[in-house]
């Protein structure tokens, strides 16, 4: 299945992750990934939602969050230039003898040691997801302790918004005619 | 002027224009209540919180404004959960208040605690937790016009006893919707106007789907001078019926599952569909993979996440559906279809020599004849208020319908136990109004305590049992899919005659069809509420039926050479498929 990534900007307010959760879950989407947190704008939250889904779903999806009544604006950026980033904390088994090969191996992917332990480390490392799957990939064969990643967050390049058409402003809602024009493309 | 959260409720109430409110008190909505005797809104005083949800609804649906419900928190608010689905799925516009727990004792399984926003979150349009006696007015505000605008549906308010407790300034002006990512006006885009003419005047076999949209848009008169001027027939949803008038030229009737059989086999002809604020149910389509599959489809919906949810259409208009047809009206050629209409008319030829209407009376009384003898005797006038199952469908076949708010039923739920309550609120919103319930006997027992309802607030609602000791529609299902292994179908009721003089009021019992116009000519002039019991067909059957699932035009039917049969035996003979 593809992966489309959504960005909504939400409400800052009580159980709307909640909401937007129980969305996705009510319409039996899958979600791969969901972050959230503040945004240039006071009271306005922004998620970046990545959905197993097809074209059609994505629209779907789209169209099901402008429904939620706290939620402000959506941007499928699946097909938009966009910077995207993950970021994950790996912990490798590693003791003197292997230290300094693991340390290599970070060093080609740009990725940083942030903790060192007599029979371990800890990198941290930030990039697309193929990035991270590919250090990880590198790392498995010393041992992977623990391990966790953000999650993917994503901002359109330039001035470009989704639909092309301008920069994305979290502080206003979407206009009645984008959101029709959301709704006739489902 | 400072005013505690428990009036600044009432307040708003009487600000947005409520007359009447249906609920039940407890020890987290106290507050509330005892504020209530200062305000001048009737309280109805329910017999179950399901009750209560099911008659705001049925206020809703018989006036379109919204109806309210209050409950306490915990069981009050968790009984409210079904009539709050029913709202949702019906898209009907109520507001149900719960009491909840002190704000200082949320999340500590405290007395009657419930996490009621968090149960109703996927059966609400929206709701609200209220913790702060400020946030009362802008929510209440919030609240109704979620509830009506758009496609309207059920808000919930949970509002914490210290909340109702605390004081605080009261200024309604100030306290405006706070709404920016609210959308209720969505509007096609201009250049699918014109897609959407084109087809109009280029098909050959046009037909409307007429659904619950025109009441809900108050589209009646457009959608008939669209149909007039484009001689376009049009097939009824369950929800949709009164949105166009029964004994018009142009109705066909009801589609889908229980619809006459030229309604789906025009579907299945038709070369475009015009689907009017309907949603393409799985009750109505059938198998989708061949649905309705020569016709090219125009949308016009008011729910963007409705279009192509399950079947694709060609031309969406996304917006209000009186406001689309004003707008497409001017530039919609006058047409004419003769042929088409005139090849329809032929298809009822056969379908009227299976209506059993149409048979010699053997004797029986059968749930068709009731539901027809009473359409005849109220002359297609009164309110008629149905529960779910067989006699729901009956009505739908056999009460023709030609005003908009005059059938409430649930459709999009199917909720048994709806209609006595439903026909509570529909009384209170229209008291002028006859109202009629027409309910099986299986779901009248579910919220028949709700009589006491009616004989402690003294109004008239006429309830027609049509009592066949079956869960019919489960049983009819038995009898075609599963080898009639009765599993739990077979249901022995009370005396409802007994019941009913117990709560107060008058019953009587019809056994036979000679005896079905005194009963009902009686029950209408008895001063009070009179419950009709009657004893119908034990083992009969909704015809046509389209099986779950199956082609549109895959009907059961009910079998010509059985007929002769039928009058004699009252046996129903052996069904057939026929397409």
């Amino acid at each position: 299945m593809p992966q489309h990534t959504l960005v909504a900007y939400v409400e800052d307010k009580p159980g709307v992750l909640n909401r937007v959760a129980s969305l996705f879950r009510r319409r039996a989407f899958n979600i791969e990934s969901l972050t959230v947190g503040h945004t240039e704008q006071a009271g306005v939250s922004r998620m970046t939602i990545v959905v197993d889904t097809d074209e059609q779903g994505a629209r779907r999806a789209e169209a099901n969050l402008y429904k939620l009544v706290n939620v402000l604006r959506v941007q499928n950026v699946t097909d938009t230039p966009a910077v995207v980033r993950d970021l994950a904390l790996i912990k490798v088994s590693a003791d003197a003898s292997q230290r300094a090969q693991v340390m290599q191996l970070v060093d080609v992917f740009r990725a940083r040691i942030v903790d060192v332990a007599n029979e371990s480390l800890i990198v941290e490392i930030t990039g697309t997801e193929d990035k991270l799957e590919g250090l990880i990939e590198v790392l498995r064969p010393f041992g992977i302790i623990e391990m966790v990643r953000t999650g993917l967050v994503s901002m359109a390049r330039g001035q470009l918004n989704g639909h092309g058409t301008g920069p994305l402003k979290a502080k206003s809602a979407a206009r009645v005619d984008e959101v029709s024009a959301v709704a006739m493309s489902v | 002027m400072k005013k505690t959260g428990a009036q600044l409720v009432w307040e708003c109430l009487v600000r947005e224009g409520v007359d009447t409110i249906f609920g039940y008190p407890g020890g987290a909505i106290l507050p509330t209540y005892d504020a209530m005797l200062d305000y001048p809104i009737h309280h109805v005083l329910v017999r179950h919180e399901q009750g209560a949800t099911h008659m705001a609804d049925g206020y809703a649906r018989a006036s379109g404004r919204v109806g309210v419900a209050i409950a306490t928190s915990g069981p009050g608010a968790t009984n409210m959960v079904t009539g709050i689905a029913t709202a949702m799925m019906d898209s009907s516009p109520i507001v149900c208040i719960t009491g909840q727990v002190g704000s200082k004792l949320i999340g500590s399984d405290a007395f009657q605690e419930t996490d009621v926003t968090g149960v109703t979150l996927p059966i609400t349009k929206h709701n609200y937790l209220v913790t702060r006696a400020e946030d009362i007015a802008r929510t209440f505000r919030e609240a109704f016009y979620i509830a009506a605008s758009g496609r309207p549906g059920p808000v919930l308010i949970d509002i914490t006893k210290d909340a109702q407790q605390a004081a605080c300034e009261f200024d309604w002006e100030s306290a405006a919707p706070r709404l920016p990512g609210y959308r209720p006006d969505l509007r096609p885009l201009p250049a699918e106007y014109q897609k959407a003419l084109d087809l109009i005047a280029n098909a050959k076999r046009p037909l409307i789907l007429a659904g619950h949209g025109i009441m809900l848009s108050g589209a009646m008169k457009v959608v008939q001078e669209f149909a007039e001027k484009t001689n376009t027939l049009v097939a009824m949803t369950l929800l949709g019926l009164g949105g166009f008038p029964a004994s018009h030229p142009l109705n066909l009737g009801m589609m889908g599952m229980h619809g006459e059989a030229w309604v789906n086999n025009a579907i299945q002809e038709a070369d475009l569909l015009l689907a009017f604020g309907m949603r393409f149910d799985d009750r109505v389509t059938g198998n989708l993979k061949t649905y309705a599959l020569h016709a090219k489809k125009i949308h016009i919906e008011i729910d963007p996440t409705e279009i192509n949810k399950t079947v694709k259409v060609d031309v969406p208009l996304v917006g209000d559906l009186r406001e689309v047809l004003d707008e497409l009206m001017p530039h919609t050629p006058t047409l004419d279809h003769a042929d088409w209409v005139n090849h329809i008319a032929d298809m009822k030829g056969d379908s009227a020599v299976r209506d059993i209407q149409n048979l010699p009376d053997n004797g029986h009384l059968y749930a068709a004849h009731v539901i027809s003898d009473l359409w005849r005797i109220t002359e297609g006038k009164a309110i008629v208020v149905t529960d779910v199952g067989q006699h729901q469908m009956w009505e739908a076949q056999y009460y023709k319908h030609d005003a908009p708010r005059s059938l409430i039923t649930s459709g999009g739920l199917g909720t048994m136990g709806f209609a006595l309550p439903a026909a509570i609120g529909a009384k209170f919103a229209r008291p002028d109004d006859e109202v009629w319930v027409i309910a099986g006997d299986g779901g009248f027992q579910m919220t028949m305590a709700e009589l006491a309802t009616i004989a402690q607030e003294n109004i008239k609602v006429n309830v027609a049992i049509i009592n066949n000791a079956f869960l019919g529609m489960v049983r009819q299902w038995q009898e075609f899919f599963y080898e009639r292994r009765y599993a739990a179908t077979p249901l022995l009721g009370p005396d409802f005659v007994k019941l009913t003089e117990a709560f107060g009021l008058k019953g009587m019992r019809v056994t036979r069809r000679s005896e079905v116009e005194p009963a009902v000519t009686e029950a209408r002039s008895h001063p009070g509420t009179v419950v009709l019991d009657f004893r119908v067909e034990q083992e009969d059957t909704v015809f046509p039926m389209v099986p779950a699932g199956a082609d549109l035009n895959a009907m059961i039917r009910r079998p010509k050479p059985a007929l002769d049969v039928m009058a004699e035996t009252g046996a129903d003979g052996e069904w057939e498929i026929a397409r």
